[in-house]
């Protein structure tokens, strides 16, 4: 056998490996593809081989060229087989393949399940590690649904190293498989809070990820996100904890307030750039969060400022572009802070890098302001003509445009300016954005009427010099301006005329087909103006020969080889032509055609059409006649065929005649030019890019041959500039007309003479402009919609996660696979649910008042946080043996230890870091009271029949209970308070069903506040409260919750809680600790906080109460020392400590009692004096009790331990208790801890 | 999340390419020219982040990339990503690159692609950042290498040996092409400990 491997070894040697391919192929330089593909057919041999060893080494070959670009997935079987081989190497290989080449496509895909499923559960960890990296890669909606039950199992995997990967992993299955979501998010909370630094910042990554898209199901997490931000050294957790809070601010305004401090002092602590950088953007999320409410942050923003100032002057390019980056966020709401940076910005408009100016450019769209618009706007040119490469340069012009259009040209005061800013861009050389310009160009036009006249003037200049724009052929994408132009000069002709002309120049015939199409239309338009104008006159000869100039040019058109020209064109010639001979008969004609262009033009917002409301009664999807059968739908189609393919025909056809055409058409313009005396020849100094051939017909008298032609927008930016300089002096001095004229003469020399005498009037330096609005139309709907994305599928994992989680939602697990053992965990897991339905309920009767011990938590960590810790110390400590201390701050009030879900808390609670005030104090009851309320119409049927007694006063007292319930509810209502719960620690729930049943809770007083956790141990340093729950689902374990809380100054690191265990009780330890070694708290403490951890005891008896010694042991850390500390400490394990909270019915209560198989038992407490209902609370809460029934002043209570014993209580006004129980030591060692209780009062 | 990692040299040529959303090959190469493209003609001292259209994902990505000597290192992440952070996992990368291969150079990322692989599956899972720590990569991949060397045993000698024996007589395997100066940092950015 071992021959055989060896043999088979020595053949593979010869094999090609890896090494050898890739040195084959550097080899190979010139024929490197032949080379590729011979080897390809050896490793398609090598794959035929039986021996795995072999089939490994060609897949790992495959993977190398499938890098290069070759696709391999006709091995992807091949590749199946080496992952499941058991050995490590070849399953390595044969997942990286997999990963790199397998997809949702791949169909061998299906066969793998098992094979991972196995890999997944190997004893070894890095099979496990593998797989779940290769599963990463290639994860399907199969997969995911079949293995994501194995995946969550090995979240709880007692190595950190498959624990964060199977936490990492859980994203993409949620991804695939939304319904994963769920049923998982429990455990993965819980992973948050895991011991191993890697787990944690897998699970704040997981996490992070899916809040980032769903931001609103996750703001329930924030005060445990809270709590890592303040404890977490770890920079790459912050950092996505803190994005985390940024995404989740804009939500909930008040946990940006929360925010702040801490967050500054990381801004002032961190050395790390990387941190720094995040906690800026994070307040300045959460400044434009609050930026409505609260004005008073103005120092936070000075920070950000000054330290994103920092960041720009640095010399490193990276820290320049993030610092532009985070300013152009705190732009959007507090600009005035940013524009005293202007300085710095324009600075890094000259950077060398590109990305730093295009960051630039972005920051000064919002740095605009109506005074510094034009001097912006001119610095900006000047990079115009400076910019090398037309991609930036095509930027600045958009940004340009950007600037000055932005909130409906907001910022404009002088759109002349604009306009001739407009024409300006328009000299740029191959920028794509003709089309841009020229939407400007008609949307000022037409929303600003003042500047009609104006911008006809420059337009018609353009058209004029049509020429420079179309010279070069690469500039194409500017003559789009040409038809705005066109179209401007037509439509409001009334302020020039003299574009005639320009507009059946020959030349516009090279000119796309649309252009040519407005020119048409345009030159029609102007032709009306013309003719109504003269119509009065007595001289009819300038109408005529308008008339005779669209007879001559207009043939030119009508040849054009696009239809919509030649249609145009022909429609009008016959026009003209009939207008012609009516004008020879001197028959008024101007006011027909006028008639022909009548009537404004409004414009229209983008969205109008879709905002059109459908009429009542339209059914958009209904057939209007039905459709048609087949056979008729073949028949169209060659119809449809011809109708395309003639365009085509025509269209080629034409362009050859448009060419030779042209030639001879140019060749005649010659010869007339040079004979006719009319045409003169341009002035020389426009030459440079003059077409000499194709020299317009310009008419003698229009030329002002004194000006060069030239397009007079050049210096018109510094002029403008300069005007309005002039015009802010002039409001300040208060001047009047004289100043003004003068002015307009100054401007009226700057500009072309023929400008025309119309736009004077609108000059006027404070332009009161009105700018139309978009119409848009009647009943439209407001709702914007219509940016989502409806193939995100971060949508499918928009799942809201406080709700009840159904059995049917629960992962499907293979059940002929043995079951994995619970951690405790699991267990408060799992125990989530019916916690679950209960709250549902509770909030349906719109009661507020259960979980408000998890809030009381809260806030005393709060408090603690606000330093306040001394104080709540010492009411801690009163409040512990004098439990009756009636304070009347609840906040001081503590929860019963919770479970990991009521870990999280009210979120409301926590952020409203305001004391509760007393009234809400006389609200916080006992967990009975509250829970009882609200569901007592619902459990009322479930009482027994069999006790009629109890029925009747039952239903009466119910009754008066909604009264009350309903009184209560109004005075909520009146003091507006949002108090929402989440969590329900069960004691209160379970308790408080059962008192519902019996309707108990009238005339109740409110209950003192009571405080579960008990002193552990305290000194200087440090002081610990405990609690200890057990739960049904381990009856050997339960868990002990301390909370640690730092009092000193300093910082406690490397704590280490250790307990001797003894035979009965004992603390358990992670796999392979030994017996005495102890467990490191998985936290620090920073001064004044407090943290909490729970440690897992595994018992045997429960029957005996136990004290178990410790220590713990702690590095405090101040400034210039670090001592090691010790604190001993007693942990005192209660018979009461191993009784869980379980509701119980009557019936079946009942039916226990007459089981025969309790024990009974009898206990006096003596000299009592407070309310029965009290005292009943005080049972439920410290002894874990619920109320079965309740009649006058007799209750019977009920409740187990973890090992199944029933106990049940008799309690009789208020001094006897009776109980009964299965085990009669522990009975007696519980009646003697309720003594105990309350002989403390 | 992290939407791919490129390694190229200075001509373009992969050096490894791990995509965590599915491509087909030919846009994978067409990817890595463009991102090839886009990223040689920049200057060594402008800044180490890139934006625009690219095929791979659009607008909200951004490529954050690293020249070493004669390799770029380019990983296309989503807005989820801290640009600074991830400039230091990529000096991680390195850093540890250099570690497993003792003073690493081109030519150990062309012959050993797979280890590369490797180790960035212990740095990187499927998209999303799995360690930081570079002592505890470390740990992972030496970890695997002796897992394999226990699997590969006495069969695994002869193939050594005749690797080692083919290594001798190559003529290009000098060590010299160092991947340069990787202990050039962005300053102040020690973001991982």
């Amino acid at each position: 056998m071992a021959l055989k491997i060896v043999k088979g070894s020595i053949d593979r040697m010869f094999d090609k490996n890896l090494q050898d391919l890739v040195r084959g192929i550097r080899n190979h330089k010139e024929d490197e593809a032949k080379y590729i593909s011979t080897c390809i057919d050896e490793i398609k041999q090598e794959l035929k081989q039986d021996n795995i060893a072999v089939k490994a080494n060609a897949v790992c070959k495959l993977t190398y060229l499938q890098m290069l670009g070759y696709d391999v997935s006709w091995a992807a079987f091949n590749i199946v087989e080496v992952m499941s081989s058991s050995k490590f190497t070849y399953k390595r290989i044969g997942y990286l393949a997999a990963s790199q080449c397998f997809h949702e496509g791949t169909d061998v895909i299906m066969l793998t399940t098992n094979q991972i499923r196995k890999d997944l559960s190997s004893p070894n960890q890095y099979d496990t590690g593998v797989a779940l990296t290769g599963l990463s890669c290639f994860v399907t909606p199969d997969l995911a649904r079949d293995l994501a039950n194995d995946i969550m199992t090995l979240m709880s995997h007692t190595k950190p190293y498959i624990r964060k990967k199977a936490v990492l992993i859980m994203y993409k299955v949620f991804l695939k498989y939304p319904e994963s979501l769920r049923p998982a998010f429990p455990r993965l909370k819980e992973k948050l809070e895991d011991p191993d630094p890697g787990v944690q910042s897998a699970a704040v990554n997981v996490i992070c990820e899916l809040a980032r898209r769903n931001p609103k199901n996750y703001l329930s997490l924030a005060p445990l996100f809270f709590k890592l931000m303040t404890s977490s050294t770890n920079n790459w957790v912050l950092i996505k904890i803190i994005k985390l809070f940024g995404a989740l601010t804009p939500l909930e305004p008040r946990l940006g307030k929360k925010l702040i401090e801490p967050l500054t002092n990381l801004i002032h602590s961190t050395s790390a750039m990387s941190l720094l950088y995040e906690c800026v953007n994070t307040v300045i999320a959460v400044l434009i969060s609050l930026s409505s409410g609260m004005p008073n942050h103005s120092a936070s923003i000075q920070l950000c400022v000054q330290k994103l100032r920092i960041l720009i002057e640095d010399s490193d390019q990276n820290l320049k572009y993030l610092g532009l980056l985070a300013m152009s966020k705190i732009l959007k709401t507090h600009p005035k802070s940013v524009q005293s940076h202007k300085d710095l910005i324009l600075q890094c408009l000259d950077d060398k890098d590109e990305s730093i100016r295009l960051r630039a450019l972005d920051l000064l769209y919002g740095m605009v302001s109506k005074k510094n618009l034009m001097e912006i706007v001119k610095k900006l040119m000047l990079h115009v003509d400076k910019a090398e490469g037309t991609t930036y340069r095509d930027e600045l012009l958009t940004k340009i445009i950007d600037i000055c259009s932005q909130s409906n040209y907001q910022y404009i005061t002088n759109f002349e300016w604009y306009i001739s800013i407009l024409v300006e861009l328009t000299r740029l050389e191959g920028t794509r954005h003709g089309h841009l310009i020229a939407s400007q160009m008609l949307d000022v036009a037409i929303r600003v009427k003042a500047i009609r006249g104006f911008a006809v003037a420059q337009m018609a200049t353009l058209l004029d010099n049509a020429h420079l724009l179309t010279g070069n052929t690469q500039r194409n994408g500017i003559c789009e301006v040409l038809y705005a132009a066109a179209w401007i000069c037509g439509e409001f002709s009334e302020y020039s005329m003299q574009t005639l002309e320009a507009m059946l120049r020959p030349k516009v015939a090279t000119l796309p087909g649309h252009i040519q199409a407005v020119y048409v239309q345009n030159a029609a338009k102007l032709f009306a103006t013309v003719l109504q104008k003269h119509e009065g006159e007595t001289d009819s000869q300038a109408a005529q020969e308008t008339s005779q100039l669209l007879i001559d040019r207009l043939p030119l058109f009508v040849q054009s080889a696009n239809l919509e020209v030649q249609e145009r064109a022909s429609c009008i010639l016959q026009l003209v032509k009939y207008i012609q001979k009516l004008q020879q008969k001197n028959v008024e004609v101007a006011e027909e055609v006028t008639a022909l262009f009548a009537g404004e033009l409004n414009p229209v917002a983008p969205k109008a059409q879709k905002k059109v409301p459908i009429p009542e009664g339209l059914d958009l999807d209904a057939w209007i006649n039905e459709p048609p059968s087949e056979s008729e739908s073949e028949d169209e189609k060659p119809k449809v065929v011809f109708a395309k393919e003639e365009p085509k025909h025509y269209r080629s056809r034409h362009t050859e005649v448009d060419e030779k055409e042209l030639a001879r058409r140019r060749e005649v313009r010659k010869q007339e030019q040079a004979n006719n005396p009319f045409y003169i020849k341009a002035s020389p100094s426009s030459q440079k890019v003059y077409d000499a051939p194709g020299v317009e017909h310009i008419p003698v008298v229009q030329i002002d041959l004194s000006v060069p032609l030239k397009v007079p927008v050049l210096f018109n930016c510094d002029l403008y500039l300069w005007l309005e300089e002039e015009r802010q002096q002039k409001e300040k001095a208060e001047r009047k007309k004289k100043e003004k004229k003068k002015k307009r003469e100054k401007r009226g020399k700057g500009r072309k003479a023929d400008s025309g005498p119309e736009s004077e009037e609108d000059i006027r330096p404070a332009h009161q402009v009105d700018i139309v609005t978009e119409e848009m139309p009647e009943n439209a709907l407001p709702s914007d919609d219509d940016d989502k994305d409806p193939n995100d599928p971060h949508k499918a994992l928009d799942i809201d996660l406080d709700k009840l989680l159904a059995d049917s939602e629960k992962l499907p697990v293979r059940t002929h696979r043995p079951e994995v053992l619970k951690s405790p965990a699991e267990d408060r897991d799992s125990k989530s649910v019916p916690q679950e339905t209960k709250k549902k309920r509770g909030r349906g009767g719109k009661e507020k008042k259960e979980g408000k011990e998890g809030e009381r938590k809260r806030s005393k960590e709060e408090k603690k946080k606000k330093k306040k810790h001394k104080e709540v110390e010492e009411e801690l400590l009163e409040s512990q043996p004098e439990e009756a201390v009636q304070s009347e701050e609840t906040k001081e009030a503590a929860a019963p230890p919770t479970s990991t879900s009521a870990e999280a808390s009210d979120l409301d609670f926590w952020l409203s870091s305001a004391p509760v005030p007393p009234a809400a104090a006389q609200e916080v009851t006992a967990p009975s009271s509250a829970a009882a309320v609200d569901t007592s119409s619902a459990a009322a049927p479930e009482s027994e029949p069999d006790e009629p007694k109890d029925t009747e006063p039952e239903d009466t007292k119910s009754s008066k209970h909604k009264k009350k319930k309903q009184k209560k509810e109004k005075e909520e209502k009146e003091k507006k308070k949002k108090k929402r719960h989440h969590h329900h620690h069960h004691h209160g729930d379970a308790g408080g069903e059962d008192s519902v049943q019996n309707g108990t809770v009238e005339e109740e007083e409110p209950l003192p506040v009571m405080y579960i956790y008990s002193l552990l141990a305290e000194n200087s340093y440090i002081k610990m409260v405990y609690d200890i729950q057990g739960n049904h689902q381990d009856e050997s374990k339960v868990v002990v919750s301390v909370i640690f809380e730092n009092k000193s100054d300093s910082f406690l690191k490397s704590m280490e809680f250790n307990v001797l265990d003894s035979l009965n009780s004992k603390l358990q330890r992670p796999e392979g600790a030994g017996p005495h070694d102890s467990l490191t708290v998985p936290f620090q403490l920073p001064p004044g906080v407090s943290n909490e951890a729970r440690f897992v005891f595994s018992v045997q008896s429960i029957v005996m109460p136990q004290k178990l010694k410790g220590t713990l042991t702690f590095i405090v850390k101040s400034d210039e020392s670090s001592t090691h500390e010790k604190l001993d400490f007693k942990l005192h394990f209660t018979c009461t400590s191993y009784l869980i909270t379980t509701p119980c019915y009557s019936d079946a209560y009942a039916k226990l009692l007459e089981s025969g198989d309790l024990k009974g038992s009898s206990l006096r407490l003596e000299g009592i004096s407070m309310p029965f209902h009290h005292l009943l609370a005080r049972i439920c809460f410290h002894h874990h009790f619920s109320v079965v029934e309740r009649i006058d002043s007799c209750a019977s209570m009920y409740s187990r331990s973890i090992q199944g014993h029933h106990v049940c209580l008799l309690v009789k006004t208020s001094v006897f208790i009776e109980s009964k129980w299965e085990e009669s030591s522990l009975l007696g060692n519980v009646l003697d801890e309720i003594k105990q209780t309350f002989s403390k009062c | 999340m992290i939407k791919a990692i490129l390694i190229f040299n200075n001509h373009g040529k992969p050096r490894l390419s791990k995509f965590y959303e599915h491509y087909t090959e030919d846009t994978e190469q067409q990817i890595i020219r463009e991102t090839f493209h886009l990223v040689s003609k920049r200057d060594e001292n402008v800044c180490n982040f890139l934006e625009g259209g690219l095929l791979i994902g659009g607008s909200e990505n951004k490529l954050i990339y690293r020249h070493y000597a004669t390799l770029y290192f380019v990983f296309c992440v989503d807005s989820s990503e801290s640009e600074l952070g991830i400039l230091d996992l990529i000096q991680v990368f390195v850093e540890t690159l250099d570690k497993c291969f003792e003073n690493v150079c081109e030519l150990d990322l062309i012959f050993h692609m797979d280890k590369v692989h490797n180790i960035l599956a212990e740095m990187v899972m499927g998209g999303m950042v799995l360690e930081t720590n570079m002592s505890e990569i470390i740990t992972q991949a030496e970890a695997h290498n002796k897992m394999e060397k226990s699997e590969a045993g006495i069969a695994g000698a002869p193939a050594r040996a005749v690797s080692a024996v083919k290594n001798m007589n190559l003529p290009e395997m000098p060590k010299n092409i160092n991947i340069g100066d990787i202990s050039i940092k962005v300053p102040n950015l020690p973001s991982f400990k």
